[in-house]
């Protein structure tokens, strides 16, 4: 006869000295669990209304500027630092923990329409609506300069002026040319006072130019005649040509699928290509009231945020139809350009009322050191709600956003005129013969035709 | 070189044996794990949510397997067994034989504790099994650490006291008086007395919704969320007095069982039962669930104990024994039944879907003692009773469940463990709605409310059935003149009208057909009417 109990001893369940960390045993056994669903969704409840309550994504605002904020660039060799310009020509530094300039630019006579930072971070590119390209030596932070009180203004290290007024300006990736937006598309050498290269295509300017963060030959380009180009520096003309209902003020390219670009349109939507086919839409990203003045991707890839004529900065995922959030103040006025940070973790916007304002990425995330079993709770909050968003109770605690009135009202004033255009076609199509009507999907009907 | 590759082949498809059966093993571990089946991908058309949904079901396969190879190597103790050779029997091994094979601590775990003076003993246990609470009919109150066998606290109410049960953790219990329920504290202070609910007969504690339900001397079910004290429900159960109440901690509903031999089950935000079983033909003694929800026992005084499936509500094993006053469920499936001074364990000799309870173990006290509870320990091989000359706990190896989660119920627990746990358990209170008899539908997708129109020929089929029934019926033979061959007729007709009278709609339907325009009027019309014509 063979008899065993169970007879558990207490020193090999407790912990020796209180030096030492309490002993925990785990047994995933369900049956140990009676209704663990429904404690899921309490937990999943929970955590959205503890979401809700943590969700102060203002950080602060640097002010500095006397004109309205016109573009912003971000040097991705040091996190800390953003340049921005004005619509004056005053160009600064600022640096983003403490919220102040560390040096001035001055020089420009006109608006500034674009800043670039070159590969290694040392140049700063800018051009303006006074026909000049500067090229200012950015000072390289040290430890000493850490509490700056003194903001430096410094002399461009070139200057070159050219025949017309440019619009924006990008730098290669991988590279020592920039590419500069205006009557036409110039190719620039930091060494040459003229351009390397020029393309043009019909007579209209060309309003942003971006390059491709994985072909350092690459680039897109917007322009005034409501079209998309892609252009290859190794040839001799334009790729390829899109053109659209509405003209798309600016353009960013996925930095973790290279091949993917979103463009931001007058419209007030925001559409993803592929950049091998651009007939037509990979997704169609609708939220904004108003015209998009600016896109930018995190460095993730996963997301990016756009800031509008609105008054309104939303985030998008990369994939998705609609916004995860949305920031707005009172305060902020028409939003001209955002950047996210290059660590994901900050999203800044440049508006009309000459403030940069600095806002978190995650509305209710905890900045700082966080201990791990914290940072594993965190996880485990947003996994499950993630699980029970659907459910109505939770869904409208995670939805629910408070919005301006005027952008409220707009939004409800598009939903009706959306819906009635809607039924009107599905009716015109009941009463024709079938086939006679057709509809284009929507990731199609705002390309008019595709240009070789 | 293509004979040597196909030796290679059957190498790698005939696995060792001892590898083959782990695999079984392994195979219906992971099945536990996984809760159910995976979700049909198949109907989708969504590509996107097609392909998220699958790598979110393979990740709960990958989990699944994880949990499963933990379990085999990672926990750190055994279940208990009693394993006889030969032709010894288990129900024939007494606790003397048991004492003498198992070490000290375990040894610890059999007394008696005799107290003649305070009448029948009932017992309740905290989740974790460390502390026990006994109270005696005439109103002796204790409250033990059974881990260092030491007494916490007692104290003599002086009035009789019929049921006790511990609320949330040690630190409160409940004791249903002669007049009111009353909660003491932890050191026997009196917190509150629960007047509303008049003189209880049973309490028992909702654990995940802190909840205390009792029954009262007039039948009715009252429930009380003792966070904020308010009433939660009151209902009348209509079915007169009755003291046999339990709870199931599967999905949280009471059952009650009843004096004419039904077993009503109940949940707080409904005023009617939510199941009513007819289970003995006589009152119902005790009532008892299995930890998984699925398996109900109850004995009636027809000296018969039924086991029943509560997913179909049918009747799965009886056993013809004595007449058990108190039956009780252990966290690895014995039943323990007792009657007099009498306990018999059952145990569930195959395992899977059926059911075969048989003797395990037997146990008979002092004949003076009435057995009036019998509760097994969580956590260990020890069931307690409680009986009229005060409460003994004897061995059954194989009872308890080896492995505690710490997150669940820790019987070592701290006092600062006690405190964290009893925020987090306040945090993940649930709401009274949430109880139901199945408790997974929570989240799950509520199935199409459209009924789809059964067919014509289901319809003539089903119409079919209706007559051959109706004229297959006996009709009951009439003594005294009233049993004439036309009233038989008569009669018979009439059920066979009654039986198609049910299916009316398929004359009016085809009757409205009719008038419609038929396909080739349709083709008759002109192409710029030919929307108006009806299709078929």
């Amino acid at each position: 006869m063979k008899i065993k109990t169970l007879s558990r001893s207490v020193d090999e369940y407790t912990r020796e000295r209180s030096q030492d960390l309490q002993r925990v045993f785990h047994n995933f056994d369900p049956s140990l669990r009676p209704m663990e669903k429904a404690v899921e969704y309490q937990r999943a409840l929970t955590a959205a209304k503890l979401e809700k309550i943590f969700a102060r994504p203002f950080v602060g605002a640097m002010d500095g500027h006397r004109d309205g904020i016109s573009c912003m660039a971000k040097n991705p060799n040091y996190l800390k630092g953003i340049f921005s310009a004005s619509m004056d020509g005053d160009i600064r530094l600022w640096d983003i923990s403490s919220r102040r300039t560390v040096c001035q630019f001055p020089g420009h006579q006109g608006a500034v329409r674009g800043l670039t930072a070159s590969t290694d971070g040392n140049v700063l590119v800018s051009c303006g609506t006074d026909c000049t390209v500067r090229l200012w030596n950015v000072p390289r932070p040290t430890l000493e300069d850490s509490n700056i009180s003194s903001e430096n203004s410094i002399e461009p290290s070139a200057t070159y002026v050219w025949k017309n007024a440019f619009w924006a300006v990008d730098h290669q990736f991988e590279g020592e040319l920039f590419a500069t937006a205006g009557a036409q598309l110039d190719i620039w050498n930091h060494n040459r006072s003229q351009p390397v290269q020029s393309f043009q295509w019909g007579t209209d300017s060309v309003i942003s130019v971006r390059f491709n963060p994985g072909e350092p030959d690459i680039l897109a380009t917007s322009a005034s005649d409501r079209s998309i180009t892609i252009y290859d520096l190794r040839m001799s003309s334009a790729a390829r040509k899109i053109i659209m209902m509405t003209k798309t003020n600016s353009i960013a390219w996925n930095p973790m699928e290279p091949m993917n670009l979103t463009a931001a349109n007058e419209d007030g939507s925001c559409y993803s290509f592929d950049g091998r086919k651009l007939d037509e839409a990979k997704c169609v990203h609708k939220d904004h009231v108003s015209a998009v003045m600016d896109i930018d991707f995190s460095p993730t890839g996963r997301e990016f945020v756009t800031g509008s004529y609105d008054r309104s900065v939303r985030i998008f995922p990369y994939n998705g139809g609609h916004s995860r959030e949305i920031y707005h103040t009172k305060r902020m006025q028409r939003v001209f350009c955002v950047k996210y940070s290059c660590d994901a973790t900050y999203v800044i916007s440049g508006s009309d009322d000459t403030n940069l304002r600095l806002w978190k990425a995650k509305a209710s995330e905890q900045l700082g050191v966080i201990l791990p079993r914290e940072q594993k709770k965190h996880e485990y909050n947003e996994a499950v709600k993630n699980r029970y968003k659907h459910l109505p109770e939770v869904k409208r605690i995670v939805r629910h956003r408070h919005l301006p009135k005027p952008i409220y009202k707009a939004m409800a004033i598009i939903r009706t005129v959306n819906d009635s255009k809607r039924r009107k076609e599905a009716r015109r199509k009941a009463h024709s013969a079938p086939g006679t009507v057709v509809t284009k999907p929507l990731r199609k009907r705002k390309i008019i035709k595709e240009v070789e | 070189m293509e004979i040597s590759s196909e030796d290679n082949n059957l190498m790698e498809k005939v696995l060792p044996p001892v590898e083959q059966e782990s695999d079984v093993e392994l195979e219906t571990k992971v099945k536990k794990y996984l809760r159910g089946e995976g979700a049909n991908l198949e109907t989708l058309k969504d590509k996107k949510l097609k392909t998220q949904l699958a790598s979110r079901e393979k990740l709960y396969g990958k989990s699944a397997k994880a949990a499963a190879k933990i379990e085999k190597w990672l926990l750190p103790a055994e279940a208990g067994y009693l394993e006889t050779e030969g032709l010894e029997k288990t129900w024939r091994v007494k606790q003397t034989d048991i004492a003498n094979e198992v070490d000290i601590l375990s040894s610890r775990n059999q007394y008696d504790i005799v107290l003649p003076d305070f009448g029948p003993y009932k017992l309740d246990f905290t989740a974790s099994g460390r502390h026990m609470l006994a109270g005696g009919r005439k109103g002796h109150l204790a409250l033990l650490d059974m881990m260092n066998m030491s007494l916490i606290k007692e104290i003599q109410v002086r009035e009789t006291v019929r049921d006790v049960a511990f609320l949330h953790n040690e630190q409160f219990f409940a004791a249903a008086q002669k007049k009111y329920a009353y909660i003491y504290g932890r050191d026997g202070t009196e917190l509150h007395c629960l007047k509303e609910r008049g003189p209880v007969a049973r309490l028992r504690f909702l654990k995940n919704h802190f909840l205390l339900a009792s029954v009262n001397k007039s039948g009715q079910l009252h429930y009380q969320d003792v966070t904020h004290g308010g009433m939660v429900a009151s209902i009348r159960t209509g079915k007169g007095r009755t003291d046999v109440m339990e709870v199931n901690p599967y999905n949280g509903v009471v059952a009650l069982g009843h004096s004419g031999g039904t077993v009503t089950m109940w949940k707080p935000t409904s005023q009617a039962p939510l199941v009513q079983m007819q289970c003995h033909p006589g009152p119902v003694s005790s009532v008892a669930f299995h930890p998984n929800g699925h398996l109900m026992a109850t004995s009636g005084k027809e000296r018969k104990i039924k086991i029943w499936d509560l997913r179909k509500f049918e009747e799965v094993q009886t056993i013809h024994s004595f007449h058990a006053k108190t039956l009780s469920f252990s966290q690895k499936g014995l039943l323990a039944a007792g009657t007099g001074s009498f306990v018999q364990i059952l145990g569930d000799s195959s395992g899977g879907s059926s059911h075969n309870y048989s003797r395990y173990m037997n146990h008979s006290m002092v004949k003076g003692y009435q057995i009036e509870k019998l509760m097994f320990r969580p956590y260990e091989d020890v069931i307690g009773i409680g009986h009229s000359m005060g409460w003994s706990s004897i061995l059954i190896p194989g009872s308890g469940e080896p492995n505690f989660d710490s997150w669940v119920a820790n019987p070592f627990e701290t006092s600062k463990q006690r405190r964290e746990k009893e925020v987090h358990s306040l945090l993940d209170k649930l709401p009274p709605e949430t109880i139901m008899l199945d408790p997974s539908k929570i989240g799950a997708m509520r199935p199409s409310r459209r009924k789809e129109k059964p067919s014509r020929g289901e319809i003539e089929a089903e119409k079919e059935v209706a007559i051959e029934a109706a004229k297959s019926t006996e009709l009951k033979n009439k003594t005294k003149g009233r049993n004439k061959p036309s009233k038989r007729t008569k009669k018979k007709k009439e059920m066979v009208e009654n039986a198609k009278r049910t299916f009316p709609e398929q004359e009016h339907n085809t009757a409205l057909k009719k008038r419609r325009i038929g396909e080739d009027a349709a083709a008759e019309l002109p192409a710029s009417l030919k929307r108006f014509a009806r299709k078929n």
